[in-house]
């Protein structure tokens, strides 16, 4: 049992900087995240990509912003719990508990949704049949990559992951690149290591195809693949994998009785408190009149829960409004020597 | 103000007005037209306001960027008709125009 004063869903950065926000006031927070790494959709969806309208800051990449709000909350000494996600969370007397897919659990004052559009998970097959394979001879990622060592593997997708594993698996598989378009989304280099492998037969290269049916009992025999003009190919396959990117589900939230309306849920603009006391939701997972999905948005909003997380975490205290600039006990909370 | 006609996956068909400059996408979300779920906001980041544009509508229609054919390749199902509502900006000129939304955004 973790005991702290909030617990942050979502590492994102309205979550990182309502990490901030909470340190600067004296509170103490933990932060669970469904993805392997900090940074939520700025990571994941756009790391190399320039945000322009971060106040203060021209240009910067979804990456830098990452990389300087962790730095920016580093006094603060934040753990994080990556490739977790919050499945339960119970009402004990004042305060909460709340457990992760992990069974790990937290005491907690307040909770933080930060959750942006919900958990990431990967896309998947159009085809009912996809199913009954996943996890055994179909997947969309890979942990173990032995087991395709002398195997025929087909791959599906355009994007990075998937040209890189086909780059990756070639070396030691029979390796089918199967995309639905001639043009790739995947870095420029990859896209020529693909060619080159394909011209030297390494890599069988199949594009305007995409898939039609998977046929195997137990595990996969073969899957037949459409082309554009309708044409239909059959390739022997022993394992097939999708890389189609990442969805956003939002999950158990739904079942914590929060007012949710197309995927949002219902804030106050005061503290962005939810329907349930104790619970507030800031970023783009938030509705209210106005709303902006922007990173400056989330920010601010994160600002104001964290005041709003304080009369749950120490009742009989007073928040002062302070400057970071003047306040002595913000700067011994940033480890300011003076 | 243009009309856009928006067919669900089982051939319901609704017709909405919707303003010169918004997206399709967003003439869908505020006339809470089911079938398009635009997780990004508009950002051409999700693919998740995927709809299948009616063959007639489809040469009318300005080209896509490679942005947008890029984040098609994560979309359920694309087709040769597929585009991102959230990139089709609403205009007199493709007053009338149909798309089909797919059985599933992710």
């Amino acid at each position: 049992m973790i005991k702290t004063d909030v617990l942050i869903i979502g590492a994102g950065p309205t979550g990182l900087f309502c990490a901030h926000q909470l340190g600067i006031i004296g509170l103490s927070c933990e932060i669970v995240d469904n993805l392997d790494k900090v940074g939520g959709q700025c990571i994941e969806l756009y790391p190399d990509k320039p945000i322009y309208d971060i106040p203060a800051i021209p240009e910067c990449t979804g990456e830098e912003l990452t990389d300087n709000l962790i730095k920016q909350i580093k006094p603060f000494n934040v753990n994080f719990h990556l490739n977790e996600r919050v499945e339960e969370i119970k009402k004990i007397n004042t305060r909460w508990s709340v457990k992760t897919n992990k069974n790990k659990e937290f005491d907690v004052a307040s909770i933080v949704i930060a959750g942006g559009v919900g958990s990431f998970e990967p896309r998947k097959f159009p085809l009912k049949e996809s199913k009954k394979f996943e996890g055994k001879s179909l997947f969309y990622s890979i942990k173990d990559k032995t087991i395709f060592k002398d195997k025929t593997i087909s791959i599906f997708g355009g994007g990075d992951s998937a040209l890189d594993w086909a780059i990756e698996l070639s070396e030691t598989s029979n390796v089918n690149l199967i995309h639905r378009r001639d043009g790739f989304s995947g870095a420029e280099s990859s896209v020529q290591k693909v060619k080159e492998l394909n011209k030297k037969g390494k890599i069988k290269l199949f594009t305007k195809y995409q898939i039609d049916k998977i046929i195997g009992d137990k595990e996969i025999e073969l899957v037949k693949i459409k082309h554009d003009d309708g044409e239909i190919k059959e390739i022997r396959s022993d394992y097939v994998l999708g890389f189609f990117g990442l969805v956003m589900q939002l999950g158990p939230i739904l079942e914590w009785g929060l007012n949710i309306d197309k995927k949002k849920v219902d804030v106050n603009t005061e503290n962005f408190e939810t329907n349930i006391n104790g619970i507030f939701a800031i970023g783009d997972i938030c509705s209210y009149p106005g709303k902006l999905k922007l990173i400056l948005s989330g920010f601010h909003e994160g600002a104001l829960a964290a005041r709003g997380c304080f009369k749950y975490a120490k009742p009989d205290e007073k928040l002062r409004f302070e400057f970071t600039t003047t306040s002595k006990a913000a700067q011994e909370r940033l480890g300011i020597k003076k | 103000m243009p009309k856009i006609t928006y067919i669900s996956e089982d051939n319901k068909t609704i017709t909405v007005e919707v303003q010169n400059g918004l997206t399709v996408m967003e003439g869908a979300i505020q006339n809470d037209i089911p079938g398009i779920d635009a997780d990004c906001g508009g950002g051409m980041s999700c693919a998740t306001c995927h709809v299948y544009v009616d063959e007639n509508w489809l040469a009318k229609l300005p080209q896509k960027e490679d942005g947008e054919e890029d984040m098609l390749d994560m979309a359920f199902e694309p087709k040769k008709n597929s585009r991102l509502s959230c990139q089709l900006i609403v205009s007199d000129e493709l007053d009338g125009l149909i798309v089909n939304t797919p059985s599933k955004q992710g």
